[in-house]
């Protein structure tokens, strides 16, 4: 068996060191190591984005990303998506506009809309359909998602400007 | 869906990662993207005992434009290629293209490189790069060669490369200006590979067809490029008819294996369609020279 390395990142804003084979994928180091089970495993395949964390400014499937290929990284997950016991927009605007249902998806589809308005803060809900597409939701379908994202966006731009 | 146990080496210079590559021999393989390997090595179709990740290598990403090519580091991911703003400009085919790989988290991982050196004829940048003429820059423990896009596609899952050897470059011509471009993708679903697609650039002189290319995905082991197609259309003048009979004849070399997304028939037939279609599209796009 392959020897374990150490791997530092920074998870929320908090540093982490984490002991762990090479063949671990970071979900599971995620929600069996840090308990931060917020992302999903819904297909283990690469497929439904439920999984998704954000890690050095990209949106990744955690399920197919080595854990060691996370030294040094920032990463953001939902769980840091609370600050001070407010809500943050996406967040909100999931709850106003009912942008779910089961939940299941939930946190990958926020995690993902972070960094899709991070890239463009007031898209179309031409660009939150293609730009999200990677985000599958068996429950809502995706209309009340679309008005989520575009409910955070307005608010953010507003509190921004 | 765990992988088999590896050992995992970050190296941090290209001449480093092809030391790893040199001493763990065929037990050894490079990582890029991950976004091919690791779905394969969770399945167990893949199991190297050593991962060579070139995620750190510096010197392998970058756009840049030298002289009439535009130059792309290998690790280059899908989302860079849609953003830059000279690749939007000057080769808007590998945009449209690059837009109907996957879906948006593929996009950040993938690179340009992973999607040539996998060999896999389901991939979008084989057919592109044989469509824009592209070529590559190969570098081994024995120097460095550039090989042409049309010829490395030797079978599925096999290149040009050699053993040790890393793609670094890609290096594509601008076309001329005028010049016409389609990627027409026919596919189930977001972030599905190609039932069929075709990959066109056209250049018009008048009303007859001075240059075109055409390179097909997912219609045999390889992608293929559809030279009698583009030989029967060179000096012609580009009405219905001569486009049916290009599609016809990129249709004649297609064998595609059947799977869940058709059977040989209907593939052909809808590479036959995505052929079409490209071609209008690019003939649409394209201002003819007089
Ligand atoms: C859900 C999903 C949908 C997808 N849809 C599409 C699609 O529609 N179209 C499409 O084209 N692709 C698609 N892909 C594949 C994706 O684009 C991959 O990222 C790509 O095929 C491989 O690139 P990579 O950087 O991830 O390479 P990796 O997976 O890291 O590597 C792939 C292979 O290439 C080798 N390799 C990588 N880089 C180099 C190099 N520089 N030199 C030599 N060898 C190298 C590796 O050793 C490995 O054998 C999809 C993938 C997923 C998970
Ligand atoms: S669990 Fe990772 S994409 Fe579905
Ligand atoms: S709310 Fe149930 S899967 Fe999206």
């Amino acid at each position: 068996m392959a020897k374990k390395q150490t791997v530092s990142f920074k998870l929320n804003g908090k540093e982490v060191d984490v002991v762990v084979e090479p063949r671990e994928l970071l979900i599971h180091t995620l929600r069996e190591r840090l308990q931060h089970t917020g992302p999903h495993i819904g297909c283990e395949t690469s497929h439904c984005g439920a999984c998704t964390v954000d890690l050095d400014g990209m949106s990744v499937k955690s399920c197919t990303v080595l854990t060691v290929q996370c030294q040094d990284a920032e990463m953001l997950t939902i769980e840091g998506f609370e600050q001070g016991g407010a809500l943050h927009a996406l967040q909100e605007g999931f709850t106003q506009e009912h942008g779910l249902q089961c939940g299941y998806c939930t946190p990958g589809m926020i995690t993902r809309a972070y960094r899709l308005l991070k890239e463009n803060p007031s898209p179309s809900e031409e660009e939150i359909r293609y730009w999200m597409a990677g985000n599958l939701c068996r429950c809502t379908g995706y209309q009340n998602i679309v008005k989520a994202v575009q409910y955070a966006a307005k608010k953010m731009s507003a509190t921004s400007s | 869906m765990i992988p088999r146990g590896f050992e995992y080496h970050a190296p941090r210079s290209l001449p480093d990662a092809i030391a790893l590559l040199e001493q763990y021999g065929d037990e050894a393989k490079l990582l890029a993207g991950g976004h091919s390997l690791l779905p394969m090595m969770k399945m167990r179709f893949a199991e190297p005992a050593h991962l060579v990740d070139l995620g750190r290598v510096s010197g392998l990403k970058g756009i840049r434009e030298v002289g009439d090519a535009i130059h792309l580091g290998a690790m280059t991911t899908e989302n860079e290629l849609i953003w830059s703003a000279i690749v939007q400009q000057k080769c808007p085919l590998l945009v449209e293209g690059a837009r109907l790989i996957g879906d948006p988290q593929v996009r950040y991982k993938g690179t340009i490189g992973g999607d040539i050196s996998h060999g896999d004829p389901a991939n979008d940048h084989p057919a592109l790069m044989l469509a824009l003429g592209a070529s590559f820059v190969l570098k081994g423990s024995g120097g460095e060669r550039v090989v042409a896009a049309d010829g490395f596609f030797l079978g599925t899952y096999s290149t040009a490369l050699k053993p040790g050897e890393i793609l670094t470059e890609i290096r594509i011509p601008v076309p001329a200006a005028g010049t016409g471009w389609c990627y027409a993708k026919l596919k189930r679903k977001t972030g599905d590979f190609a039932t069929a697609a075709a990959a066109v650039l056209l250049r018009m002189k008048g009303e007859t067809v001075q240059e075109v290319s055409i390179g097909l995905t997912n219609a045999g082991a390889t992608a293929l490029k559809a030279r009698q197609a583009e030989d029967s259309l060179r000096g012609k003048t580009l009405n219905d008819a001569a486009i049916a009979e290009a599609a016809r004849l990129a249709m004649s070399i297609c064998e595609p294996a059947a799977d869940q997304r058709g059977d040989v028939e209907y593939k052909t037939a809808m590479t036959g369609e995505m052929t079409h279609r490209a071609l209008r599209m690019a003939r649409s796009r394209a201002t003819a020279t007089a």
